[in-house]
């Protein structure tokens, strides 16, 4: 991975969930993630680990968790250890490309966990946009010119989608630095997810400092200020009921987030105001849409 | 796998790609990517661990609770280590070409 | 052995509730719908102990079945046309992956325009994507292939996903006479799948599927490449296997009054049928007709085709999908291709038939044999042709 990324802190504090008792099958989908820890002939994985295409992690995953359901019922494996299925995916083969193969093995109701880990755009390929991309976001294919003002339309709540299948568990976290309780919310929704039965759906958030353009370091801050503008809220949702698992004491302005930012740069421009006040609205409707929802 | 290298012949390759020894990119080093390189001052260091988790390319090792020197074979030099130290005993400085 | 009357894809249901594969992961889609309709009857049922995968569409399928058979599960699916297509990218993973995927293909033709009837387009199209392709004539056919195919796939020297090819609705919905082994003599003749490698053995993780940079991947092709030259020799052995269980021969060809033709038809899935029965019909006026059958299309029995076209005065292959090369279809291809690698001059025509279900009737393979008799005698021919669409000059209708 590029120096910096957020996507193996996050990927390594989830598997930190499993009990070291247990045993893992990783499913992987395209992406920066596949790509940098998994190049012939080495493996940065210690678990199994299976790499199919970009969009059908989840069904190769299921395809994998059916064949240890039937192992199993044949007793033909000696299958001392339990077995969990963990597939990761970008934003891109996730809330994009991958939304059918997820969607259908949610609905299958197989025993996995399905990690997104959401950058907000195509990083492995070049900062191109996604569905994830959120609004005015300055990417490779939502470029800022002359007449337009980057990406076009807001980001696509693909938690709530997901939520919309009805499987048991269902949440949104960030790694946090020290100060707003660290890992424990990330580390605890894994948890959770792994060891419900059932499909489980972790979506968290990943920064990248490259497709970002804000300096490495600030990793953690980056992560902070998205959830204390809550433009990346984190909740959970257990059978159906919805509870925030974290409110900011003092809720930043969305600017705070955007200033890190070098693909936000063109929202402080003179004229761009419009653009954070939007942003500002829709991050506002959304939280206080959670807000109503939450038990 | 350790008899794969780029003289293997379609022969000797492992069918299909896979690879059948977990975790060895252990051997592959990343390190010499690194244009900054993190120092660990042990004497300001209160082994709070803060670091540990935060490392994208989990180079701080630790035992029995406590952090070790980094594993400069794959710190990239990032800084978050540093960034997210509260008693500044991660200092970031120039890489020096030697230690590569 | 058991009589049976079954239609093609009923009769790949049956082969697959004996085998009782590990998974089966499958989609709808007509003409091959029955087959995951019939199996998923034998799940409810407790027929079989298979997890069943209803997956979302053939990409899934497809995607299920490479995740199933990299954690070790005999691995069995079936599809036609779009949904083949729709399969492709991971068709290529499957086989390159080294997966024995077994995978039933009721011959559709690709849109567009959208039609659901038989031609060869389908699997045609998927013949460089490193699947073993075994074309069926008939519902015997379909079930032992499925049977031998498994053992095929999983062979150790072959390691490569079969495709069982059959003609849509022609084969996949006709019912026919059959003659079905007993379910434990096919659990014995197919054994059990124990792969030495694969996701769930705990105590040895592996990596399925990694990124592979130009040092690697050619050798990783070559490999490959081999897994299908070992399949010739393995799809014989199995043949000769299968013979001595149940007394039905099974190669690359099947050879039908070749012994002294003179003019000789190649074709493949049913319409090879049709040319049997008009063979016959014209051995009665003394034209001395016979027919080849390629059953093994991937890999392509490339000597033995042209060892025994070689015999022949004039020779027609038929091609039922339209590769839009403009030089001949692909079985057209391949065996002119035989027969100039070795050495083989053979006068040899090629027709373009049966698109999207039409129907090739006896007249059209009469018509066939007639052109091939005033070719043997010298008349100048054109070489590409079309059999049976309005509008061509030189065809029986």
């Amino acid at each position: 991975m590029c120096a910096g990324c957020g996507a193996p802190v996050v990927v390594r504090c989830i598997l930190s969930a499993l009990k070291p008792e247990d045993h893992a099958v990783i499913g992987l989908a395209t992406g920066c993630l596949e790509v940098s820890t998994w190049l012939y002939p080495f493996t940065a994985w210690k678990d199994s680990v299976i790499h199919n295409a970009f969009e059908n992690v989840s069904a190769t995953i299921s395809g994998v968790e059916a064949a240890y359901k039937a192992k199993k019922r044949m007793c033909e494996e000696k299958n001392t250890k339990e077995t969990k299925f963990i597939a990761f995916g970008g934003d891109g083969g996730t809330y994009d490309i991958g939304i059918q193969s997820l969607s259908g093995a949610l609905e299958r109701g197989h025993d996995m966990v399905y990690v997104c880990y959401d950058n907000g755009a195509y990083m492995n390929t070049g900062i191109q946009r996604s569905s994830a991309t959120p609004e005015f976001a300055n990417t490779t294919t939502s470029p800022v010119g002359k007449i337009r003002n980057g990406k076009h339309g807001r980001k696509k709540d693909l938690t709530q989608i997901v939520a919309g299948h009805n499987i048991p568990y269902v949440a949104q976290s960030a790694p946090r630095s020290a100060k707003y309780g660290g890992f424990k919310d990330l580390y605890n929704k894994a948890e959770k997810a792994i060891y419900t039965e059932g499909p489980a759906f972790l979506n968290t958030f990943a920064p990248c400092p490259r497709g970002w353009r804000y300096s490495t370091p600030y990793l953690m801050e980056i992560c902070d200020l998205a959830v204390e503008t809550c433009i990346w809220p984190m909740y959970e949702i257990t059978d159906g009921k919805l509870k925030l698992t974290y409110e900011p004491k003092k809720k930043l302005p969305v600017e705070d987030f955007l200033k890190q930012q070098g693909r936000f740069s063109h929202m402080f421009k003179e004229g761009n105001e419009y653009m954070i006040e939007a942003m500002q609205k829709s991050v506002d409707d959304e939280w206080e849409n959670l807000k109503n929802m939450s038990v | 796998m350790s008899e794969i290298s780029k003289t293997v012949t379609w022969q000797k390759i492992t069918q299909g790609g896979t690879i059948y020894e977990s975790g060895n990119a252990d051997s592959f080093i990343t390190g010499d990517w690194r244009t900054s390189r993190p120092e660990w001052i042990v004497d300001k260091c209160t082994q709070c661990m803060l670091c540990f988790p935060v490392c994208p390319d989990s180079s701080i090792p630790a035992k029995d609770g406590k952090r070790l020197d980094y594993d400069f074979n794959h710190c990239k030099g990032c800084g978050v280590c540093a960034a997210v130290c509260p008693f500044d005993a991660i200092k970031m400085v120039e890489e020096i070409n030697s230690d590569k | 052995m058991i009589k049976d009357r079954l239609s093609g894809n009923e009769a790949l249901a049956v082969a697959m509730r004996q085998i009782e594969p590990d998974v089966v992961a499958a989609y709808p889609i007509t003409p091959s719908t029955e087959v995951p309709q019939y199996f998923s009857s034998f799940v409810s049922d407790g027929k079989v102990r298979t997890e069943f995968i209803p997956v979302e569409s053939e990409h899934s399928a497809m995607s299920a079945c490479v995740g199933a058979s990299s954690a070790g599960a005999r691995t069995m699916t079936a599809t036609s046309a779009n949904g083949l297509a729709y399969m492709w990218e991971v068709l290529y993973i499957a086989a390159s992956s080294r997966l024995p995927i077994v995978m039933g293909v009721a011959n559709r033709a690709l849109s567009g325009p959208i039609n659901i009837n038989c031609d060869h387009s389908d699997a045609y199209g998927a013949r460089d994507s490193g699947w073993i392709q075994l074309y069926c004539e008939n519902n015997q056919e379909v079930y032992d292939s499925a049977l031998q195919a498994v053992k095929i796939a999983e062979h150790d020297m072959v390691k490569t996903p079969v495709m069982v090819c059959y003609d849509g609705f022609i084969t996949s919905h006709a019912v026919e006479n059959i003659e079905l082994l007993e379910d434990e003599e096919v659990k014995n003749y197919v054994g059990k799948y124990c792969p030495k490698h694969h996701l769930l053995d705990s105590e040895n993780p592996i990596a399925v599927g990694p990124l592979d940079v130009p040092a690697y991947y050619f050798e990783h092709k070559r490999n490959q490449a081999e897994g299908l030259k070992n399949a010739k020799k393995v799809i014989k052995d199995t043949g000769m296997a299968f013979l001595e269980l149940t007394g039905r021969k099974y190669g690359f060809l099947e050879e039908y009054m070749t012994e002294d033709a003179d003019i000789c038809i190649v074709a493949m899935g049913s319409t090879a049928g049709t040319a049997k029965y008009v063979a016959d019909m014209l051995r009665q006026k003394g034209i001395k007709a016979g027919v080849v059958k390629v059953r093994m299309f991937r890999p392509f029995p490339a000597e033995e085709i042209a060892y025994v076209l070689s015999r022949f005065k004039s020779v027609a292959v038929l091609d039922r999908a339209e590769s839009f090369s403009d030089c001949g279809g692909a079985l057209f291809l391949d065996v002119t291709s035989a027969l100039y690698v070795h050495g083989k001059k053979v006068k040899v025509l090629n027709y373009i038939y049966g698109l999207g279900g039409r129907d090739v009737t006896t007249d059209d393979l009469e018509y066939v044999f007639n052109e091939l008799c005033e070719l043997k005698e010298g008349k100048e021919k054109t070489v590409l042709n079309y059999l049976g669409v309005r509008g061509e000059d030189n065809n029986a209708i």
